[in-house]
């Protein structure tokens, strides 16, 4: 594919760029990413990765915009409460960049939809908001090999890993279950800073494009930490756990469960 | 002999706000008796990090010098002077909106 001359002028920063070029641009316009959330890390993931041309863009989100969600999740506007965040997110995406395609998925991700959905996509990004689904997305991209780029938010504490499967150590690799409720403070009371959701949903696009051009080190086998306070990263060694149910050597799960009551299960402990 | 600590945002509130604090680690020779002696200072923070049969929880993660401690010796394995230990738990929060359907899960941050 040739660039168009708007295209040349549009992406002329980072076409410059080492290791990135014509060829690059050309990567990254014919690249199909899913991002699975359109909130605090959607976001911003969403809007760095459509500015920088990415061919295909699917959203999956459920929800409608809240007021008070605009602290935090940059994609939408006042003009836009009470939207599919979706739609709001398909508008703003289209404004900065008409070269992307991007597809609206208005649903929950479950164990009969998500293999589907992603299917038609090169890289997957996590930024949703509970357990269920975070289990479910790595075990569907696992199974379906597809790379994910895993990051969590909570209050001042961010985290971010990418799992390339048959590779990389997956989510359950790192922790193998999810933890019942009552020993943290509910997200009502939890809160967070929006530029903490920003910091993360950026690395999130930002491994999303090193693995679509095939540069640098992507952030598989580690954990990065990150806590605003202290404005400290970290990054910690994650090995891949030979008995890890879904990628390990003596596989468990070679299907898709039923993700709520796997939570569940763990929440009675 | 003194060892520093990580403190995760969601124990926290067991250290005064600290997210770092250093034990005095004198004839500590493992993780179960840092975890021990982390419980003294800090009352209430063991048991947030183990479960009622004193083991630590599947989705806390324990590392000593960036090394997860599952895939060194588990609660054996040893301290010594100058360590630096993490604990670093599960986090799911998005930065999204509603709880997650039948399930009010804890730690998903972000609301």
């Amino acid at each position: 594919m040739a660039l168009r001359e708007d295209q040349i002028e549009r992406y002329s920063r980072q076409i410059i760029l080492p290791n990135i070029g014509g060829k690059g641009q050309e990567k990254i316009l014919q690249a199909k990413v899913l991002i699975v959330g359109a909130g605090g890390l959607g976001s911003p993931c969403a809007l760095y990765l459509a500015a920088s041309g990415i061919g295909k863009l699917g959203i999956v989100d459920s929800d409608t915009v809240e007021l008070n969600n605009l602290q935090r999740q940059i994609l939408h506007s006042t003009q836009n409460v009470d939207k599919p965040k979706v739609e709001s997110a398909k508008e703003r995406l289209k404004e900065i960049n008409p070269d992307t395609e991007v597809i609206s998925y208005k649903l929950r991700l479950t164990s009969k939809n998500i293999l589907d959905i992603i299917k038609d996509y090169d890289i997957i990004v996590d930024g949703s908001d509970n357990f269920p689904t975070r289990y479910l997305v790595n075990d569907a991209c696992v199974i379906s090999k597809k790379p994910l780029s895993h990051g969590g938010i909570f209050r001042y504490d961010g985290q971010a890993i990418t799992i390339i499967p048959g590779k990389s150590p997956c989510y359950r690799c790192l922790f193998p279950e999810p933890p019942p409720p009552g020993l943290v403070p509910s997200c009502q009371e939890a809160g967070i800073l929006g530029a903490v959701a920003g910091v993360i949903g950026t690395i999130q696009a930002n491994e999303v494009l090193k693995y679509i051009l095939g540069i640098g080190n992507l952030l598989t086998g580690k954990l990065l930490v990150f806590n605003a306070l202290d404005s400290n990263f970290r990054q910690v060694r994650v090995p891949q756990d030979p008995n890890c149910p879904v990628c390990g050597e003596n596989p468990t799960i070679r299907k898709l469960i039923d993700y709520e009551e796997f939570c569940q299960l763990r929440r009675k402990e | 002999m003194s060892i520093k600590v990580r403190i995760p945002t969601p124990l926290q509130k067991l250290t005064q706000d600290k997210a770092e604090v250093d034990i005095d680690a004198g004839g500590i020779k493992d993780i179960r008796e840092f975890i021990e002696k982390l419980g003294k200072d800090f009352p209430g923070i063991k048991e947030r990090i183990c479960d009622e049969a004193g083991k630590i929880r599947r989705f806390i993660n324990i590392y000593v010098n960036e090394e997860d401690i599952r895939f060194l010796k588990l609660d054996k394995t040893p301290l010594k002077d100058g360590d630096s230990i993490s604990i670093i738990p599960a986090i799911a929060g998005g930065g999204s909106t509603q709880p997650p359907s039948a399930v009010s899960l804890t730690i998903k941050g972000g609301r």
